[in-house]
């Protein structure tokens, strides 16, 4: 096989709206092909509804035990914050997402960077046609059901709602640069098993899954906040919903978000270009 | 015997170099199994920075039973963990090429993938328990000791048996996805912490019905000499390892019965 960069196939027209058309379409497939894993989205969402379940009486009994407040969180807040917590895992997809890395060791990526879309945007794209998808049937169902268990801490300000809606789109973002970047070491790598469960941990206990950050002493907390990207994709989005901080610090977080948003998407774009430069399709 | 023996004993052979093939890949996944542990013990010592109690146990009495529950789970996750990939061999019809083999299937399995990354894990795992229990106010005797070695191994055991029985439900339902997580993975934080913090109808039905109680909370009490919050007598707590043995025999039951629904994908 010849010389292939996603360069080469770089012949778009310049006609901007058969370019959002193309884009749309390619959401929409991401919506539709998670569509069809029906069993998949029930087994999903029945254990996030289990783990909702342990987490939120650990947390209720953390907070019943530092008396009534734990690290400026109530023990409602705690109940909302567990539940949207098991939901929005599913929303940014934290684990299970190997398709890049996959068609990276099969060859079959070749076959992506002949598409006249940068391989980056195509798989962003798709990305939140599935995240769509997740937020329907993976987040609502299992908060319905903490709903109806227990004492849920319910936003007050009026733009709460619209800045958690937007946190949780940066978080999609996010977490997909963070999952693209994993994949890509498979072009180094090819076996990417160790990157994936070490990506595993780092981003559900540095991220807030396994307990708030706030938990831990402010200057860490302040470190992996500003330093890290794990907050950003389910800490800060569950601080906004659950009210943690004043109205000013809410949108602050959602601004670190964004910029981290940029940062990686940008990091994406290095590195692709350079697995390009290096790539030999296997079995070519 | 050892005729008998030897076929499987080449697959774990296979396995240990396949494993290793790829050197830095599984140093890595040696080393990242060991945060998966550490994460856990890290997580309770969080906890335990914003109360001083949980439940009405201190953090070394917390941490025993996070102790019993790690060890446990970490030695069933490396002999059965991946059993859990019986869906995937179900779904490309893989199990009828194991079928066809004058071997049986489950020992076949449990080989075929066996977690030696995870031997890593066993190690933090029975290190935690260890610390746990010089830390915390034990009174020693031989029965004591005695218990402190049983409890993790039957644990072991009735993790293996969740591993297997979890991953039956893929003969009846092939895109189960996590589902069994809930049990194993669940299982492991559900008996890392005191009973007493869960709701009345969830303990009953996952601490008792399913038997997860008897795992790290009561064998704890016993080590611990402390009476029982929700008022069961104190011998519970010693006798608790023999759950091991209804567990192992209801996944056996299972395995049986899932194998023989079994037919195929028919593609």
């Amino acid at each position: 096989m010849g010389l292939v960069t996603a360069t080469a196939a770089r012949d778009t027209s310049s006609n901007p709206f058969a370019q959002i058309r193309g884009y749309g379409a390619l959401v929409r497939s991401g919506f539709r092909r998670y569509a069809t894993y029906r069993q998949a989205t029930v087994a999903g969402a029945a254990t996030n509804t289990v783990f909702g379940f342990l987490r939120c009486y650990v947390m209720l009994a953390v907070a019943a035990g530092a008396g009534g407040v734990a690290a400026g969180y109530r023990g409602d807040q705690l109940a909302t914050y567990v539940w949207f917590g098991q939901g929005l895992l599913a929303v940014v997809l934290l684990w299970g997402w190997s398709d890049l890395a996959d068609r990276i060791r099969t060859g079959e990526v070749a076959t992506d960077l002949l598409r006249p879309i940068h391989p980056v945007a195509l798989y962003l794209a798709t990305d939140l046609g599935r995240a769509g998808y997740a937020t329907l049937f993976r987040l609502l169902p299992p908060v319905l059901v903490g709903l109806l268990v227990f004492d849920f801490y319910l936003p007050g300000r009026p733009g709460t709602w619209p800045l958690f809606a937007l946190a949780t789109l940066l978080a999609v973002v996010i977490c997909f640069a963070c999952r693209f970047l994993v994949n890509a070491t498979a072009y180094w790598l090819l076996d990417i098993r160790g990157v994936t469960v070490a990506w595993a941990l780092g981003s559900s206990v540095l991220g807030g899954l396994y307990f708030p950050l706030r938990f831990l002493p402010a200057p860490v907390a302040a470190a992996l906040y500003l330093g890290t990207p794990f907050p950003s994709i389910i800490q800060i989005p569950l601080d906004v919903l659950v009210e943690r901080d004043p109205a000013p610090v809410q949108v602050g977080l959602v601004g670190v978000q964004a910029v981290w948003a940029a940062v990686l998407l940008g990091a994406c774009q290095v590195v692709q270009r350079r697995a390009e430069r290096r790539l030999v399709i296997q079995g070519g | 015997m050892a005729s008998v023996l030897t076929p499987y004993r080449h697959l774990l052979r296979g396995q240990v170099r396949a494993q290793t093939a790829y050197r830095a890949s599984f140093v890595v996944n040696l080393v990242s199994n060991v945060w998966a542990t550490v994460a856990d013990v890290l997580t309770v010592l969080v906890l335990f920075r914003v109360t001083t109690s949980l439940a009405g146990f201190s953090l070394a009495e917390a941490l025993v039973m996070v102790g019993l529950s790690a060890c446990g789970f970490a030695l069933a996750d490396l002999a059965a963990g991946n059993i859990e990939r019986l869906r995937h061999y179900v779904r490309t019809g893989l199990l009828d090429a194991l079928l066809v083999r004058p071997l049986r299937a489950l020992p076949q399995l449990l080989l075929m993938d066996i977690g030696l990354q995870r031997l890593s894990r066993v190690g933090v795992g029975a290190a935690v328990l260890v610390a746990a229990l010089v830390a915390a106010p034990v009174e020693w005797t031989p029965a004591r000791l005695a218990l402190a070695v049983l409890a993790p191994l039957a644990g072991a055991l009735f993790f293996s048996a969740i591993f297997v029985a979890g991953a039956t439900v893929a003969f009846w339902w092939v895109e189960s996805g996590e589902l069994a997580n809930s049990l194993t993975y669940g299982g492991k934080d559900l008996t890392a912490y005191p009973m007493t913090i869960y709701g009345p109808a969830f303990r009953r039905v996952f601490g008792f019905g399913l038997g997860f109680a008897f795992v790290g909370y009561y064998p704890a009490l016993a080590l611990l000499g402390r009476p029982d919050p929700l008022g069961l007598p104190g011998w519970v707590g010693w006798v608790s390892p023999a759950v091991a043995a209804p567990a192992v025999g209801a996944a056996a039951l299972l395995w049986r019965v899932g194998i023989r629904h079994y037919r195929s994908t028919g593609s």
